[in-house]
């Protein structure tokens, strides 16, 4: 663990809810406004751990705990993510499987709150973010298997810095569709377009708002600024990534890899402006497509062993 | 050029992938326009320094027939239908799309036991050559529409195409004219099939065709 490490984490924990604002601003400017502030979500943030939470009769401990294992969850899954070419803080062999559910963790207590809560719309909600991440997750875990067969190791960590211009010489395509494939699962896991519609005010159509309704004050700001480091997290991976193309090190690495955090939440801007939201029937076709890139990608790879 | 050669095969299987996945028949139409255009372009890839007027020449007609006729004759067949999309296929499309990954499994599986690849310029000619076949044939069987299934043989055809380029690396233009020939008279009688078809019973359904025995 260095110092360059925990600057790497304390970016991310500052930055996460600045990509909210650059996404509502790209999609403010796609519509011909100007936009909510650039730092609107640590306006709300600041606005929520101000008031005091409402808690209904027929919730039970699980709904109170929620807030804090979600967020507990995603502050493992970003230690053990490397940002930039900096080492993670927390890097062992086999970390992956703990950063894909130590994600499921913060999923589960989204879900048995949401059902905790009696409401018959977040069991509606809760249920669609079931199914569409259990066919998410194992286009994320092929997708990342590529990634380690090509990093020689099974740790983010080692992955990302084993990868480099010699790997997408010899295998361009397997890694370009595993990029694609993360992408489409972080456009799912995000409730982003076109799986979910963040600003959406019909309870029949949400999925990660509608489980969310009954929180409120610092319960709500919790799981905000939990939702904004899975933002933060998922796209990490896919920027990392890409990265791997060039072989800056060190600080321009790091620019680099802000840049590039700041150019996905912009392409997400520009993907919830161009598409429609799909028909929720559409939605696990997309999921097995980018499990199918993902398996396609591990074929590619793999193909000597077969 | 095996670099620009695996992205065009791997853009083959996507665009098989899309085929299984998409119920619009324009988009289906259009995707297949795509692939026809890529086949077209493996010639003139796998080629590489040394390439031949001739070989332009058939790359160029690949892309012509492929590319641009065959969409123009299938959309010409649809033009009259009131048919826009595929709304109940033999298979589901998700299971399709499943059913696409499972048989480039067993491509993949099946070429390394044959090992024909020897004297093809990349490795995975022949078992994207198989997977599109398997494709084709899927698309056939697991599609109700008579455009989709035209399409399926376009995707036999593009695939057996990829495995003649694998097997041998030198067709004379005779033969590979001939074979486009062929092609393009099949579709053409397969257009007007679908035209009077759809003329006749106001759809182009072949499923319901068993009930015309009379």
């Amino acid at each position: 663990m260095s110092a360059s490490s925990i600057v790497s984490v304390m970016l991310g924990l500052i930055l996460a809810p600045l990509l909210f604002g650059v996404i509502n601003r790209t999609k403010a400017w796609f519509a011909g406004r100007r936009g909510q502030p650039l730092l609107q979500t640590y306006h709300d943030l600041m606005k929520l751990l101000r008031k005091g939470a409402v808690y209904s009769r027929t919730t039970t401990l699980v709904f109170r705990l929620a807030p804090a294992v979600e967020l507990a969850a995603i502050l493992l899954a970003l230690a053990i993510l490397p940002a930039g070419g900096v080492p993670a803080v927390l890097a062992f062999s086999g970390d992956i499987v703990l950063f894909i559910y130590a994600l499921g963790l913060m999923r589960f207590f989204t879900v048995a709150a949401a059902l905790d809560t009696g409401s018959s719309f977040e069991g509606m909600g809760a249920s669609r973010e079931v199914y569409f991440s259990a066919l998410a997750e194992p286009a994320a875990f092929i997708g990342l298997a590529v990634l380690v067969r090509l990093g020689g190791g099974a740790s983010l960590s080692v992955m990302f810095s084993g990868i480099g211009k010699a790997a997408w010489l010899a295998a361009g395509p397997a890694l370009a569709l595993v990029a694609v494939a993360l992408l489409i699962v972080f456009l799912a896991e995000n409730a982003r377009i076109p799986v979910d519609d963040p600003n959406t005010h019909l309870e029949l159509t949400m999925i990660h708002e509608v489980m969310i309704l009954d929180f409120s004050g610092p319960d709500l700001a919790l799981i905000l600024y939990a939702t904004s480091l899975k933002l933060w997290v998922l796209g990490a991976l896919i920027v990392n990534l890409v990265l791997t193309l060039t072989d800056w090190t060190g600080m321009s690495r790091m620019a680099a890899f802000m840049a590039g955090m700041m150019i996905l939440a912009v392409l997400v801007g520009i993907i919830e402006s161009v598409m429609a939201r799909m028909r929720l029937l559409k939605v696990p076709q997309l999921l097995i497509g980018a499990g199918a890139l993902s398996a396609l990608a591990l074929i590619l790879v793999m193909r000597s062993a077969l | 050029m095996t670099g620009l050669l695996d992205a065009i095969l791997v853009m083959l299987i996507l665009t098989s992938f899309l085929l299984l996945g998409s119920s619009r028949l324009g988009a289906c139409i259009r995707i297949g326009a795509l692939q026809g255009i890529m086949v077209g372009l493996i010639p003139v890839a796998a080629s590489g320094a040394d390439i031949t007027a001739r070989i332009l020449a058939i790359g160029a007609a690949i892309i012509g027939l492929k590319g641009f006729v065959f969409p123009r004759l299938l959309t010409w067949a649809l033009r009259d239908s009131d048919t826009s999309s595929e709304l109940k296929p033999f298979v589901g499309y998700t299971a399709s799309l499943l059913a696409g990954i499972a048989s480039l499994v067993a491509s993949f599986w099946l070429a390394s036991k044959l090992d024909l690849a020897a004297g093809a310029s990349s490795q995975l000619v022949v078992p994207v050559a198989f997977s599109m076949m398997m494709t084709g044939l899927f698309l056939i069987v697991a599609r109700r529409l008579a455009v989709n299934q035209v399409i399926g043989y376009l995707v036999i055809e593009n695939g057996i195409y990829v495995f003649g380029l694998a097997v041998a690396r030198d067709v004379p233009v005779l033969v590979e004219l001939g074979v486009l020939m062929d092609v393009f008279v099949a579709v053409f009688v397969m257009g007007i099939a679908i035209y009077r078809i759809n003329r006749e019973f106001d759809h182009i359904d072949s499923d319901q065709l068993t009930t015309l025995r009379g």
